[in-house]
């Protein structure tokens, strides 16, 4: 071959460090600098909720003051309330979370680890470029991270305007900080776009001989399905980002109705994106899961080809029910009637996708191994947040629960919750295939509960404060409330605890010898091509591509 | 095993132009949020754009480089063209967004009554332009550019004729440039400004992405019409070629979208 001599290595791996993280073409490299680099950023990111925790513990404010943030109690009578900090930390946390967190951990790092291995391809289709999307997704978070530490509204650092942005706050806020925040949503955009376009050529153009379409692993199905979801939705979110950015410095009137423009046109943008986001970061996260829970039942998924249409259907029903994030918003009865229907048709693939997970678990064997663990707390989780859901897809009830706790606490059921889960229940699936390493089981199994008691312990007592009226983003609350509140504060700090206990054990492990090098460490219903490949794979895969004996179990299908 | 292969993906050798071209991009938009903020402070953004240039060019040579030492294999060439088919794709749903604000504004113009009472459109005191004047002039100087460019496409790929493709090429980017001429000079006669009305607003963004579109596709025929001259497409491998006709299709399209929707029924 004609570029043989450029790959002709005498070693399998002679790349210095700076070549091998920093100049990477390699995909399972770059899947672990994203998985990295978006754990780092989740860090902050959930750091900034034990702070907010902390502040609603309490009613009154202790920690965030005028006279400065602390992290020990003040009295109320020497505190000033700074609600712009308290803004700026809800911002963040969300911005950062949406766009630098959980799409780069599960479609970054684990669709770019994982999607060309399950489909027998020695690499992404364009390698380059693929790193040009990690490179880009750094460059972004450099943008928010200054974004945060740059002068913003209120004559203090950062913006307090809520992750959607909306408009006038957004429009309003003082400083350079919001617009380093819309150029940072912008190059996460790009990373993510270049991304999806990689993956969806790279499935398509890619595959294992005799791969058809409806023999692709699940995981690799969930990726291409997530890539459309970001290709379409994310452009449209810079468009409207960039009205932001007009309205902000050159005098534009998209938004502003003084000059004829309509706030409202912001919301219907913004979550013609938002809501496809929403499956964007959860539908890699079912692929993860039908692969667990399938192996740890010992059985094939149950309903392998409803449960790929059932994600596409869930993608495609994505795009057409945005305004169900504005009930309140003054839309006519029809819109509101139509967008309740339509969100309510989600409930049936989704449906099929929770009942074939049970499916697959029913008459299996099945073998409580730490991933599984975290796959049946995905599915338990995931489900209350979208039975939730249901309730909040009707705008009769919504009039009562928008913009409370309620809907607080659904979201983060199933993100929070749904997809964190998903990627922990990922990194514990697949630390051995890329580390060569297994956590020990009791780490495991302790992080998972600690975790699963605590988030529970936060999240659902905010269904309680959201039904009795608390509402969010404020930094203070009615004495009424103090019992769940503080409550869910401790819920926050346990959850928190785990997550350390989860870091600390994860480098002692990623520190200490070689422990499960077979190719295989779990059972043999772990069958689709990254279990055929050494642990951790050599820097080139499939190579020689994989043949149809290797990953093929039903051939008759 | 890791000596031998028996696929024709294209596996690359470690690139910097990633890492820099990152680096580049947060020079480049950190530098245009203290422009915007300062109004006279250029030179951290100018600095940014000319390192994103400067990659981008780095980068695209590498390209040619690999196409010629044989890297794209006919498979690579599939993935090369869905790769710039969806890139185009994710273009279309980016202008979706600017037609959605001029429909919503077009269709339900915000009034003193709104949403009970619409108001107008054009929003009172704008007066706008006369689209069958130099809009359809300019419609059809896009359309017999992209005419141009199938030209040159089916000498290059039906009959081989190197000067023909010439010829086409440099007709296409000629009429893109009067076309870009055209759009500067009907702007500097607008009745009406970018700030403060949300005419203007949705007509300069729609029209200035569309117009911004054009001189990136005007600088890639162009482009291609160079390496034309150094005889780099042949009638089965001319992947750049087929990527930056298709671009000025859609560059067109979006024209015609712009010019029945913004200039004619919105008119």
């Amino acid at each position: 071959m004609v570029d043989a001599a450029v790959h002709d290595h005498e070693h399998e791996d002679n790349r210095g460090f700076f070549t091998r993280w920093f100049m990477s073409t390699n995909h399972k490299d770059i899947g672990i600098l994203y998985l990295f680099v978006s754990g780092f950023v989740g860090f902050l990111s959930v750091a900034f909720t034990i702070y907010m925790r902390m502040e609603l513990m309490h009613p009154g404010v202790q920690y965030m003051c005028m006279e400065g943030a602390r992290l020990f109690p003040a009295a109320l009578d020497e505190c000033t309330p700074n609600g712009h900090l308290w803004n700026v930390m809800i911002t963040y946390h969300g911005v950062l979370m949406m766009f630098f967190v959980v799409i780069p951990a599960l479609f970054g790092g684990f669709g770019n680890y994982f999607m060309p291995l399950q489909i027998g391809a020695p690499d992404m289709a364009f390698p380059r470029l693929n790193n040009l999307s990690f490179w880009l997704f750094c460059t972004g978070v450099a943008l928010g991270v200054a974004s945060i530490l740059a002068p913003g509204g209120n004559g203090q650092l950062g913006s307090g305007v809520g992750w959607v942005l909306y408009p006038p706050l957004s429009t309003n806020e003082a400083g350079i900080s919001m617009d380093l925040a819309i150029f940072a949503v912008h190059v996460s955009g790009a990373s993510s776009i270049l991304g999806a376009i990689n993956m969806i050529t790279t499935f398509l153009n890619m595959r294992a001989p005799g791969m058809t379409l409806h023999k692709v692993p699940l995981f690799a199905w969930s990726i291409f399905v997530t890539a459309w979801l970001i290709l379409l939705a994310l452009p449209v979110l810079a468009g409207a980002i960039t009205m932001l950015l007009m309205d902000r410095n050159f005098g534009t009137t998209f938004f502003d109705p003084a000059g004829g423009g309509d706030p409202v046109l912001y919301q219907h943008i913004l979550w013609f994106f938002g809501h496809p986001e929403v499956y964007i970061i959860i539908v890699p996260a079912f692929g993860i899961i039908s692969h667990i829970i399938a192996t740890f039942s010992r059985k094939p998924i149950f309903g392998y080809l409803p449960m790929v249409y059932a994600m596409v259907a869930i993608g495609a029903l994505g795009f057409v029910v945005w305004a169900h994030h504005m009930y309140t918003v003054g839309m006519s009865l029809t819109q509101q009637s139509y967008f309740m229907l339509a969100t309510m048709v989600i409930a049936v693939p989704t449906g099929v996708k929770i009942f074939s997970w049970i499916a697959t678990m029913w008459g299996g064997s099945v073998e409580f191994k730490t991933p599984m663990m975290w796959a049946f707390g995905f599915l338990f989780l995931f489900t209350v947040g979208g039975v939730t859901g249901i309730v909040l897809s009707q705008a009769g009830v919504d009039r009562a629960y928008h913009d409370t706790y309620y809907v607080v606490a659904h979201f983060h059921y199933v993100m929070s919750l749904g997809a964190v889960f998903g990627i922990f229940a990922g990194i514990y699936f697949y630390l051995p295939k890329m580390s060569g390493r297994m956590m020990p089981e009791w780490v495991g199994h302790t992080h998972f509960w600690l975790m699963f008691i605590g988030a529970n312990i936060t999240f659902f007592p905010q269904h309680f404060l959201g039904r009795n009226g608390m509402p969010r983003r404020y930094i203070d609350y009615n004495e009424a409330f103090a019992l769940w509140n503080y409550v869910s504060s401790i819920g926050a700090f346990i959850a928190f605890g785990s997550f350390l206990f989860f870091i600390v054990m994860l480098f002692k492990t990623l520190l200490s010898p070689k422990n499960a090098t077979e190719n295989n460490p779990w059972n043999e219903y772990a069958d689709t091509l990254e279990w055929t490949l050494p642990s951790p794979p050599p820097e080139h895969t499939f190579e020689i591509l994989p043949k149809q004996e290797d990953w093929d179990k039903q051939p008759s299908h | 095993m890791a000596h031998e292969k028996n696929h024709d993906y294209h596996i690359l050798p470690p690139s910097i132009w990633p890492l820099l071209t990152g680096v580049a991009v947060f020079v480049m938009l950190f530098g245009a949020v203290v422009w915007m903020d300062t109004k006279d402070n250029p030179y951290m953004f100018l600095m940014g754009f000319a390192g994103v240039l400067y990659c981008m060019y780095a980068w695209w040579a590498e390209v040619i480089v690999e196409s010629h030492q044989g890297d794209h294999t006919p498979v690579v060439r599939i993935g090369l063209r869905y790769g710039f088919i969806m890139f185009i794709m994710s273009e279309v749903m980016f202008f979706a967004a600017w037609f959605w604000s001029f429909f919503k504004h077009a269709m339900y113009p915000m009034g003193p009554q709104s949403p009970a009472v619409d108001g107008q459109w054009p929003p009172a005191g704008i007066e706008t332009f006369d689209p069958w004047h130099l809009p359809l002039i300019n419609t059809l100087i896009l359309l017999c550019s992209g005419a141009a460019a199938t030209w040159a496409h089916h000498a290059l790929v039906h009959e081989d004729n190197k000067e023909d493709v010439k010829n086409g090429l440099i007709l296409a980017v000629v009429l893109g440039v009067i076309f870009t001429f055209f759009q500067a000079y009907e702007y500097s006669h607008a009745a009406f400004g970018l700030a403060g009305n949300i005419y203007g607003a949705n007509f300069f963004m729609a029209t200035g992405f569309h117009g911004f579109h054009v001189v990136i596709g005007t600088i890639f025929l162009f482009v291609c019409y160079l390496r034309v001259r150094r005889g780099h497409f042949t009638a089965e491998k001319h992947i750049g070629f087929e990527a930056a006709a298709w671009y000025w299709h859609f560059v067109d399209v979006v024209w015609l979208f712009l010019f029945a929707a913004v200039y004619v029924w919105g008119q």
